[in-house]
């Protein structure tokens, strides 16, 4: 389905800007539009911030906006999943400490809600490294 | 030991300023007024809405979790106070709601909370401030029958 959307965006895409742009050229921006759309500023810096300062083995931030009473493609509840040998031998409130650290400008900026898993690489390995979704909204957002 | 609980349940902002008021000079939202309201009970929550009617599903999971251990807590709904709600965050230095304190410390919010009730780490730390969970004393029973 991914691949069809892309391959009629592309066509979308050349026949506006044909012949100005070499199709080459034109997947490529095709590609990077995409890559857009599928996540948003924020969730663009956050993942920027959480690999430039944990130097994480393994990352994964998914937006949670959409379970909560907030419009439609907005960036406010957030869960990230790092792991990361800077957690070793730290307890999880510090762990938690360091990623909130980390995300200090999202946090004070309009990410409401940031739910954290934090593993060592071993500690990962060693798990189901399943994640569990967080607790359905119950409509406090804003009130 | 239901009607205290149901006092603290029922425990409204307005109340809790009424009672700064009355036992302390603190103003709503100051590190010393926080002192107090975490050292008044061994397990104190600031939460989203009340734990009959949590707002979140972040809190509504930390009542879950201390009901499950027969926790009797204080609870403060910072959705009804912007001052506790915006001073609790810079109390504990924690940006998120909802946190939990244990004998005036914090413990941390939701996912530390539900981690540690999924590693027994829970169990232990509510006996080192003296409160026997009830999934331990369950746990007894079990074993006296056998």
């Amino acid at each position: 389905m991914i691949k069809s959307s892309v391959r009629s965006l592309y066509r979308i895409y050349c026949r506006a800007t044909q012949p100005a742009l070499a199709p080459v050229q034109n997947l490529q921006r095709v590609i990077q539009l995409c890559a857009m759309s599928s996540g948003g500023t924020v969730e663009a810096a956050i993942k920027s911030k959480i690999e430039s300062s944990l130097n994480p083995s393994y990352l994964h931030i998914i937006n949670e906006s959409y379970m909560h009473n907030v419009p439609k493609g907005s960036e406010t509840h957030f869960k990230v999943v790092v792991v990361s040998e800077a957690f070793n031998d730290l307890p999880l409130i510090k762990r938690h400490r360091l990623v909130n650290a980390t995300l200090s400008e999202e946090l004070g900026s309009g990410v409401h809600a940031l739910s954290i898993v934090a593993k060592t690489p071993s500690q990962w390995s060693e798990s189901s490294q399943e994640i569990e979704s967080s607790p359905a909204c119950r409509g406090g957002f804003g009130k | 030991m239901f009607s205290a609980l149901r006092l603290v349940r029922s425990v409204r902002p307005e109340t809790i300023k009424y009672c700064a008021r009355v036992f302390s000079a603190e103003a709503v939202g100051s590190k010393e007024y926080f002192d107090k309201l975490v050292a008044n009970s061994k397990v104190v929550v600031f939460m989203k809405g009340t734990p009959d009617a949590p707002r979140c599903g972040f809190s509504n999971a930390v009542v879950q979790i201390l009901r499950m251990h027969g926790v009797e807590y204080d609870a403060h709904n910072v959705l009804a106070n912007e001052d506790v709600r915006q001073g609790i965050k810079e109390y504990s230095e924690w940006p998120t709601i909802p946190q939990v304190f244990m004998s005036g410390e914090f413990v941390g919010g939701c996912d530390i909370l539900l981690q540690m009730h999924q590693n027994g780490e829970l169990i232990e730390e509510l006996q080192k401030v003296g409160i026997t969970s009830a999934l331990l004393e369950a746990e007894k029973s079990k074993g006296d029958e056998k």
